[in-house]
């Protein structure tokens, strides 16, 4: 399993997925029940002129003929105009993406910040109470329907308690920072401005509690399986028979190395929260990417939904991809054979 | 495998030996039964008509008479929510019966077949896989228009690429097995093989997979319900009551609580009942 092995092979898949996509997304958008030529012209359009519109809009063409236009305006970074919006959805997709970023970082922080610790307990104390406990937590949180639970959180900690925001980035209070990244958290102390990064902070704490937690399962489960391989080892056993403090052993010896196969698992988690985020985004009106394509369902906007299920798939396979990579360059064993 | 030998699955004290070694596998297996009883028996349980409609008496407070409350044009909560089981607990059954039969024959058929077909099958599989399972349901659900049934075609197709996997994995492994090679040998029947030693073997994985899938699937569609994709007024279904109580959040807390407290304790049951399967099944992590 060399390296360049590796890339070649991913990057054939890249490929295949990339054409699988447009694929689907072109039957797809064939599939709608309605003429797009006919909606473009508008109701009162005469035959000819839904006719020469048909012809402009290249719908008169053979379908593969439209398949080949198709996938050729989408390697110019063409991904159609949203009928929504009015705007090219290359776009708009740019705009929403770093808030949904944000938004899945913050959470993964939250998730590994309180998994790894759960997960540990739960591999060291295994079947105990703290095992039940931390099972019970993870269990719930897989469970836990996101927009269930935002709900729930806006309801006790704005309605209620009246201490956090319920939706939006940023107060009206405080104006915004200039763009660098199009992350406020970063662009806000960037900034230098305090105040703003505050507000920017009191936003995205339910939000992200809400995405976070939902994966936090997910992060527990996979550090306590590790956890409980690791501690089987014979290094393990004989640090013990050594002498070493237990816990020189499990955070010394044990968790060093259950953690990395924990990369792989922390990177997918990364990518299903991105869109993950989709529902998350709609509670709190979070304006993202998911919040952006729930509203173009909403109004039918196919362009725009099928430029982010394009956009969306292959940034998911390249998530994947320098997930693979990272893992093969942290592990000794495999980059030796590399 | 399952049975009702003594010392198998099924026997007394065996499962009784279970019910304290995990008991969070006994919650979730009571979590499931409850869930079960409401959508057998729905119009003996709900003590009203889960979509009369009284104007007088909306979105009214929980009580003795309308326990989780009242929704904006005075239909019982209460009712709706032990309907609603039915369009999901329904619609995730479907979804992996559909996802499970389609996917487990093609599995089967490309471990077996091997060679040629199935790298075909396989490459075609992962090039499924690596789309974002949501946003591929998503785009499907959006594209076929907006319905329940819509929705559960649309995660199941998503799901299909899965069992593929798992079964073909199965296929390969169990061909090669030394008993299974013996049978060969002693000349029995390909059919008895396949019934004796094929499927009991290759049956419990896919068995553990699919109940944390109907877990999966009851979120998903009530996800896509919520956004608009899935049931539509005035099914009673558990993600489009979240949806529309959604509008009064902050003053009829009961009416979004209750359906996505729902959706939760039956997601719930079946991960806890598939997580608890899965030890069960495997010795490797029964012996630890």
């Amino acid at each position: 399993m060399s390296f360049l092995y590796v890339i070649r092979r991913r990057l054939i898949l890249l490929l295949l997925v990339v054409i699988g996509v447009t694929i689907i997304t072109f039957a797809i958008s064939h599939m709608i029940p309605g003429d797009p030529a006919r909606l473009m012209a508008g109701d009162r359009a005469t035959p000819e002129i839904v006719q020469s519109m048909r012809t402009r809009l290249g719908l008169d063409q053979p379908l593969h003929l439209q398949y080949l236009n198709y996938v050729g305006s989408l390697l110019q970074g063409d991904l159609g105009t949203s009928i929504r919006t009015g705007r090219p959805v290359a776009d708009d997709l740019v705009r929403f993406f770093p808030a949904t970023i944000e938004l899945a970082a913050v959470a993964l922080f939250f998730s590994v910040l309180a998994g790894v610790p759960l997960g540990v307990a739960s591999a060291v104390y295994r079947n105990r109470w703290i095992d039940q406990v931390s099972r019970t937590i993870s269990v719930t949180g897989i469970s836990t329907p996101a927009f269930w639970l935002g709900l729930l959180l806006i309801m006790l900690f704005y309605g209620r308690l009246d201490w956090l925001p319920s939706s939006g980035r940023l107060g009206g209070d405080v104006t915004a920072p200039p763009f660098v990244t199009g992350m406020l958290l970063i662009d806000t102390l960037l900034a230098g401005d305090l105040a703003a990064f505050r507000s920017a902070l009191s936003h995205i704490l339910l939000p992200a509690f809400t995405l976070g937690f939902v994966h936090l399962g997910v992060v527990t489960r996979q550090i306590r399986s590790s956890m409980l391989e690791v501690l089987q080892e014979d290094y393990v056993r004989t640090a013990k028979a050594g002498g070493l403090s237990r816990r020189q052993i499990i955070f010394g010896h044990a968790l060093r190395n259950a953690l990395i196969p924990s990369v792989t698992m922390l990177g997918l988690a990364f990518g299903d929260l991105l869109y993950g985020a989709v529902l998350t985004e709609t509670v709190f009106a979070w304006p993202g990417m998911g919040n952006y394509v729930v509203q173009s369902i909403h109004a039918l906007d196919f362009p725009a939904i099928m430029g982010f299920t394009v956009v969306a798939s292959i940034a998911y396979v390249l998530i994947n991809l320098l997930v693979d990579l990272t893992y093969m360059l942290l592990d000794p064993q495999i980059r030796s054979v590399g | 495998m399952i049975s009702v030998r003594k010392g198998g699955l099924l026997d007394g004290g065996y499962l009784w030996y279970q019910v304290r070694r995990s008991p969070l596998m006994a919650v979730g297996t009571l979590l499931i039964l409850t869930v079960l009883i409401c959508t057998a028996f729905a119009p003996w349980i709900a003590p009203h008509d889960p979509n009369a409609i009284n104007l007088v008496n909306r979105l009214a407070p929980p009580s003795f008479e309308h326990p989780f409350g009242t929704d904006e044009v005075g239909r019982d909560l209460f009712s709706r929510v032990i309907y609603g089981s039915r369009a999901s607990v329904g619609i995730g059954l479907a979804i992996v019966a559909i996802s499970m039969t389609i996917g487990s024959a093609i599995g089967a058929f490309s471990g077996l077949a091997g060679g040629r077909t199935d790298t075909v099958i396989m490459r075609v599989m992962d090039v499924l896989l690596s789309f974002p399972p949501l946003v591929m349901a998503m785009a499907l659900a959006a594209a076929l228009g907006p319905s329940l049934f819509n929705a559960m075609l649309a995660i199941a197709v998503v799901r299909i690429p899965f069992y593929v996997r798992l079964a073909r994995g199965q296929a390969l492994g169990l061909r090669e097995r030394p008993y299974v090679r013996a049978a060969v040998t002693f000349g029995a029947r390909p059919l008895g093989i396949v019934q004796r030693h094929i499927l009991p073997n290759a049956l419990a994985p896919i068995i553990v997979q699919s109940t944390l899938d109907i877990g999966l699937a009851i979120l998903t569609a009530s996800a896509l319900s919520f956004i608009g994709l899935g049931a539509q007024q005035p099914t009673a279904e558990w993600g489009a009551m979240v949806s529309t109580g959604r509008q009064f959040l902050l003053d009829q807390w009961w009416y979004p609580t209750f359906p996505g407290l729902a959706i939760l304790l039956t997601a719930g049951g079946f991960n806890l009942l598939g997580d608890g399967l899965r030890d069960l099944l495997d010795p490797k992590t029964r012996a630890r």
